[in-house]
């Protein structure tokens, strides 16, 4: 059986993806997989070479054609996301439910398929990723993220890996869900901030309503010690382990400039030493 | 005037620039719309005084009226419904509440049930009047809370729209009908790739914007490279600063222990109205 964990924080920018694309330095037999299908940032680092390309058709706009429409003004009236006004139809607002379609008695309006974004499955130095692209603005980020993870699933069935590393989106809504769905660990990347602090134990909560083993990493430990003890704390009466602490260190940034991740680019520094020890702690509970 | 607060990368400093231009400026309302992961209250501490729960509408079905004819499961754009030969099942948490189902029913077996989302928060902190949204844990949609946080938006004020980090749905729901945007992007290459996602999406909406650049100093110059190129105009520069990071990570506002960047953050507003 593959395994799969998913890097995940709540809060955005706590420094996921400088994480996972460390972890793919320090892994075998792993494929990667980019999560962040709205903003993803994990191929920088990873340099994938796109082997294929598949389109996902998941939206639908409705669209109408203004010499049928007899203005009865039934489409308006019924439609719950106010995208109909004065007989305009603002795609922003709609969510394609096609309810105007069926309500129209003259056949004015149809649903248009859109192209919600792109998945990609790529060859980097580390071994295969899956990835994706959702077209700006788009909704389905939660399709795209389940469309990511089952093709990363086929390729390491046929490659024979043992384990598959998700680099998840910030937040707890629909793309985390379908990120952390049927992991065995989720690893919470938290900054030592009262907002850090708040959101990962949002993330916790979103962890255990789906019943996933949680573990945490403070990154930046040293910014704000007190806060990491409070962590750490927290974590102890939780029953969570804390897998490591990264210290704060501009390498970090210089790396991902350089387009490396720490551990590729100063393999020896604080950082880096930090990373391979929080790892070592996470495969024992894989 | 409505301004939103946007980025695309998480973490950059959008409730920072929300919640210190907030504080800098008069007669404000600012909105957080980060309903998944709300932080702007963290910052300001606000008094609460009114708390409400927001419900969505999802199908019930009587098993009575029914006759498994499957028009609903049809319809529904969202697979939230699946009738079997002798059940129908309804999947509340992907429902988008279109009534469409109950519209379509020839049998009048569908009504329409309510369930709670999240909730509202209403407050006020040092002259500042807070609306945000919670989302409870566990639901995937934040976008009708959204909708409902931005209900409660007062015409007589600036308005500052806290969004959530992406470039998806939920980051549309929010800036819609903004006069103006405010993208924060920190000068690093994530910052770049994921600014230059968020600027495609204002373009598309035509909402018009400028950029704050947050932790200058860290970094490369592409981000000023690639504003410059777009003619994005740079609104502020808040500088890579351990004064700001470790009052940030105490959960302080910087302009209230630095009084002096609240001239900076009213000269955006100048900017923006010019």
């Amino acid at each position: 059986m593959v395994k799969q964990i998913t890097v995940l924080s709540g809060k955005g920018g706590t420094g996921k993806t400088s994480l996972v694309g460390s972890l793919a330095a320090l892994t075998k037999k792993t494929v990667m997989t980019d999560c962040d299908v709205d903003a993803p940032d994990l191929h920088l680092l990873l340099k994938p070479e796109i082997l294929q390309t598949e389109e996902l058709k998941a939206s639908r706009v409705a669209v109408m054609d203004e010499e049928k429409c007899i203005q009865c003004g039934k489409c308006e009236e019924l439609c719950r996301f106010n995208a109909i006004e004065k007989l305009v139809i603002d795609p922003v607002l709609c969510e394609g439910c096609g309810v105007c379609v069926y309500v129209c008695p003259v056949e004015a309006v149809e649903l248009r398929e859109t192209i919600s974004g792109y998945a990609f499955i790529s060859r980097t130095k580390y071994g295969s990723m899956s990835h994706a692209r959702l077209n700006p603005g788009e909704e389905n980020s939660g399709k795209l993220v389940s469309l990511v993870r089952q093709n990363a699933k086929k390729i390491a069935e046929t490659e024979n890996c043992e384990l598959i590393i998700n680099d998840g989106p910030p937040g707890i809504g629909c793309p985390v869900i379908a990120a952390v769905g049927g992991v065995d660990i989720g690893l919470i990347v938290v900054e030592p901030t009262l907002s850090g602090i708040h959101d990962m134990k949002r993330a916790l909560g979103l962890l255990s309503h789906f019943k996933t083993p949680s573990l945490v990493c403070v990154n930046k430990y040293d910014i704000n010690e007190e806060n990491t003890d409070r962590i750490v704390e927290f974590c102890r009466s939780n029953g969570v382990e804390v897998v490591g602490k990264i210290p704060f260190d501009p390498l970090v940034t210089e790396a991902m400039v350089a387009g490396k991740s720490i551990v590729e680019y100063s393999p020896k520094s604080r950082v880096s030493e930090a990373i391979a020890e929080l790892w070592k702690r996470t495969l024992k509970n894989i | 005037m409505i301004i939103t607060v946007a980025s695309g990368k998480g973490g950059t400093g959008k409730t920072t620039v929300a919640v210190n231009m907030a504080l800098s400026l008069e007669n404000v309302q600012l909105l957080d719309c980060d309903v998944e992961e709300p932080n702007s209250h963290i910052l300001l501490q606000p008094r609460i005084h009114e708390t409400k729960p927001v419900y969505t509408k999802f199908p019930v079905i009587s098993e009575e009226l029914c006759d498994y004819c499957g028009k609903c499961s049809a319809f529904c754009a969202y697979n939230a419904l699946f009738v079997a030969p002798k059940t129908v099942m309804v999947f509340p948490e992907l429902c988008h509440s279109c009534g469409g189902c109950a519209l379509v029913c020839p049998k009048n077996a569908i009504t329409e049930k309510e369930r709670q989302i999240g909730t509202i928060k209403k407050g006020e902190a040092k002259g500042v009047e807070i609306v945000y949204g919670e989302l409870n844990v566990g639901e995937a949609m934040s976008v009708p809370l959204i909708r409902e946080v931005k209900k409660q938006i007062k015409n007589n004020k600036t308005v500052i729209i806290d969004a959530p980090p992406g470039t998806a749905c939920s980051l549309v729901a929010s800036v819609h009908n903004s006069d103006y945007c405010i993208l924060v992007a920190e000068p690093t290459p994530f910052g770049l790739h994921d600014l230059e996602i968020t600027v495609q999406v204002l373009k598309d909406l035509g909402v018009p914007m400028g950029v704050v650049i947050n932790r200058a100093g860290l970094g490369d110059r592409k981000v000023y490279e690639y504003c410059e190129k777009e003619t994005v105009p740079l609104l502020l520069e808040i500088p890579f600063s351990k004064q700001i990071a470790e009052l940030y990570s105490r959960g302080i506002p910087f302009a209230v222990e630095m009084p002096e960047w609240k001239k900076k953050f009213q000269k955006i507003l100048d900017k923006i109205e010019r």
